[in-house]
């Protein structure tokens, strides 16, 4: 359940692939149980998401969901699956809160918000051990509450912090860029979207400002690159819960992106890792022989395997156990993955 | 702080006086507007974007690949201006013809005018979002999403005074717009047409027994005041080198408060206003950080307006010069 038509589809098309074409390889290979993927298109829209986790429940009677992809849409379809006794995972709605409901059939296969903007600071502390970060954000809900957990985990592990925030839309934002440059900082930050990164990015470097700037989940989209140019792109670092393959030579990634393109003739983007490796939780509960909805939530408690995107085992609260960020880099013009944040290198 | 303030002061005025010949230009059109005809033009944002993506869409179809110098970068921005200004200027005539003149012809009040203005403002943003960007941008489905500008000049610094480098492209925007505005008022000052405006602004009516054709004049006021608007889109699309459907109204909002400063009516008023707020904006935002750019630039306007109501220069340039 997700977003599959709407205004942000884009973010929950790719899990609902990989959702699918886990499934699919599952169906190929089984012989005595074969699993149905049925979709449900809630807009992302909280007060359509309900009556249709209703009717997914009592009329389709389905024994678990992937999804749904919103924060939004699972705070109110969380009850309605705790009634009905339906497992839920899902790849994409990363509010910590979700976790702290009490909720015994809810899962997630993805680091929540919380541990995103500390992981993030912490790379960069490791990478480029800066005495003054420049942290700048967009004064939106997401993109100011990101920056104030990287702020604090700079301060904390003892980098001196200055802040400034930029109006999402306006164009000049050469007020911050002077300020950048007099502060001559060793890491930027910027809390926010990447089309508002991409101006400030230009900016920032045509005013002569060379650090690091780096950025999070927010912007991880192609379209940085666009908006920023290619020179002033180059070398821009992003943090995202999520595992996107791009270019990948790790054998299990190359596999999962060559059938993923075979299949829907696209690259897997973001969440696309997380919907199939969701999915193929699942599966190996049905596969282990438990085909009630009841009893894939028991196994789902116990299970551990090394997924796609990383090591699936829940907490006692559904959350993931692994909480990985991963890192990416602009390299000659394209999002590169470098690994996870206590693993990745710049180069 | 003081220590703040000394570091960037500099800096901050080379980029506050950037972003204020900008407001300027934009501010002429309205205040021209609100000259002859008592009508604040809401759609003249529109008029600014439309000049905009005219050059944008030049810039794709001259073929331009890289960043030009010298004479070839001089003769493209001069054809790129000429290009905006006759898309901005066209726009606007067109605009006085549909949504103004049907309005003055029935003798309709001001009110009316407004909402006419609101409502063009409104038309001309979706149709651009909807139409003329996904088709003639080749963006289909993304007519809100902002379009990247190719990059015109390299940018250089040419001059280190201190910490305060003067770079080329704030070189090039501050002397086009200083430019344009000593045209403009020569043009207003010195030509019979420029006549014509200055007394159809003081009185209509006695304008109209003396031979002016009012209608004419009103046509070369939204002429004259959207061919300034395309030279100031150039320059936008020249420094920030992204464009949206929207890119006009944050910064008409800002140029109508610019003209309103300096003192609407009044076309050195409109340039003094533009210059005097990018230079708060970028001034204060030195103190209290960038997100109260805003708060500083009306503040002061408040308290300009508290003890001078009709801005720094007052209201009408063509009254006390006429």
């Amino acid at each position: 359940m997700g977003d599959l038509t709407g205004e942000n589809s884009a973010l929950m098309i790719p899990p609902s692939q990989g959702a699918q074409l886990a499934i699919d390889e599952f169906n190929a290979k089984s012989t005595n149980v074969k699993v149905e993927l049925v979709k449900y298109d809630s807009q992302g829209n909280p007060d359509q998401a309900v009556p249709l986790a209703q009717k997914a429940a009592t009329e389709d009677k389905i024994v678990a969901m992937i999804g749904p992809g919103f924060s939004g849409e699972s705070r109110n379809v969380g009850p309605v699956l705790e009634q009905g006794k339906i497992p839920s995972i899902t790849a994409s709605a990363t509010n910590p809160a979700l976790a702290q409901n009490g909720w015994k059939y809810w899962h997630r296969v993805v680091a929540n918000d919380s541990v995103q903007g500390p992981a993030i600071a912490d790379f960069l502390v490791k990478a480029k051990s800066p005495k003054l970060a420049f942290v700048i954000d967009d004064a939106a809900e997401y993109g100011a509450g990101l920056a104030d957990a990287v702020a604090k985990e700079f301060e904390a592990k003892g980098v001196k912090v200055e802040r400034d925030k930029i109006d999402p839309n306006g164009s000049d934002y050469s007020s911050t860029v002077t300020k950048v440059k007099a502060a001559n900082p060793d890491v930027i930050f910027y809390g926010g979207y990447y089309a508002q990164l991409g101006r400030l990015l230009k900016q920032l470097r045509d005013g002569g400002v060379t650090a690091i700037v780096s950025s999070g989940d927010g912007s991880v989209d192609a379209k940085l690159v666009e908006a920023a140019g290619k020179p002033a792109a180059e070398g821009a670092v992003l943090g995202c819960p999520c595992l996107i393959p791009y270019g990948s030579d790790v054998p299990e990634l190359k596999t999962f992106s060559d059938n993923y393109k075979a299949k829907f003739g696209v690259d897997p983007l973001i969440y696309a890792t997380e919907g199939y490796d969701a999915a193929t939780a699942i599966l190996k509960a049905i596969e282990a022989g438990n085909t009630t909805a009841e009893k894939i939530n028991d196994y789902l408690a116990t299970i551990d395997f090394k997924g796609v995107s990383k090591e699936i085992k829940f907490g006692p609260n559904g959350d993931i156990a692994a909480n990985i960020i991963h890192i990416y880099q602009v390299k000659n013009g394209s999002l590169t993955w470098l690994g996870d944040s206590t693993q990745a290198q710049l180069s | 702080m003081l220590n703040d303030f000394l570091n960037q002061v500099g800096p901050s005025t080379v980029g506050g006086l950037a972003s204020g010949a900008i407001y300027a230009l934009i501010a002429l059109g309205y205040t021209m507007v609100y000259g002859v005809l008592r009508l604040i033009n809401f759609a003249h944002s529109e008029i600014f974007m439309i000049g905009s993506f005219a050059a944008l869409f030049a810039i794709l179809h001259m073929g331009i690949t890289g960043p030009l110098s010298g004479f070839a970068l001089a003769g493209t921005l001069l054809v790129l201006m000429l290009v905006a200004m006759a898309a901005s200027g066209g726009a606007a005539v067109l605009l006085e013809q549909v949504a103004y003149r049907p309005l003055r012809r029935r003798n309709a009040s001001r009110l009316a005018a407004l909402i006419s203005a609101i409502g063009a403002s409104i038309f001309l943003q979706e149709f651009f979002a909807l139409i003329v960007i996904p088709k003639l941008f080749d963006r289909p489905s993304q007519g809100r999403l902002q379009v990247p500008v190719p990059r015109l000049l390299e940018r250089e610094s040419l001059l280190t005074i201190g910490n305060v480098e003067i770079r080329n492209d704030h070189v090039i925007i501050l002397v086009s717009a200083v430019i344009m505005m000593i045209l403009l008022d020569v043009f207003v000052n010195r030509t019979r047409i420029g006549r014509g405006i200055r007394a159809t602004s003081q009185d209509p009516e006695t304008a109209t027994l003396m031979g002016v054709n009012i209608d004419k004049i009103i046509r070369t006021t939204f002429l004259v005041g959207g061919a300034m608007a395309g030279v100031a889109a150039l320059l936008y699309a020249m420094e920030f080198e992204n464009l949206r459907y929207n890119v006009g109204f944050l910064l008409g909002v800002k140029a109508f408060t610019a003209a309103v400063l300096g003192g609407i009516g009044n076309l050195r008023g409109a340039l003094l206003g533009g210059l005097a707020l990018g230079l708060i904006e970028n001034w204060g935002a030195i103190f209290f950080g960038s997100e109260w750019k805003d708060v500083i630039a009306f503040s002061v306007l408040v308290l300009v307006l508290l003890f001078r109501p009709t801005g720094i220069l007052g209201e009408s340039l063509q009254r006390a010069r006429a």
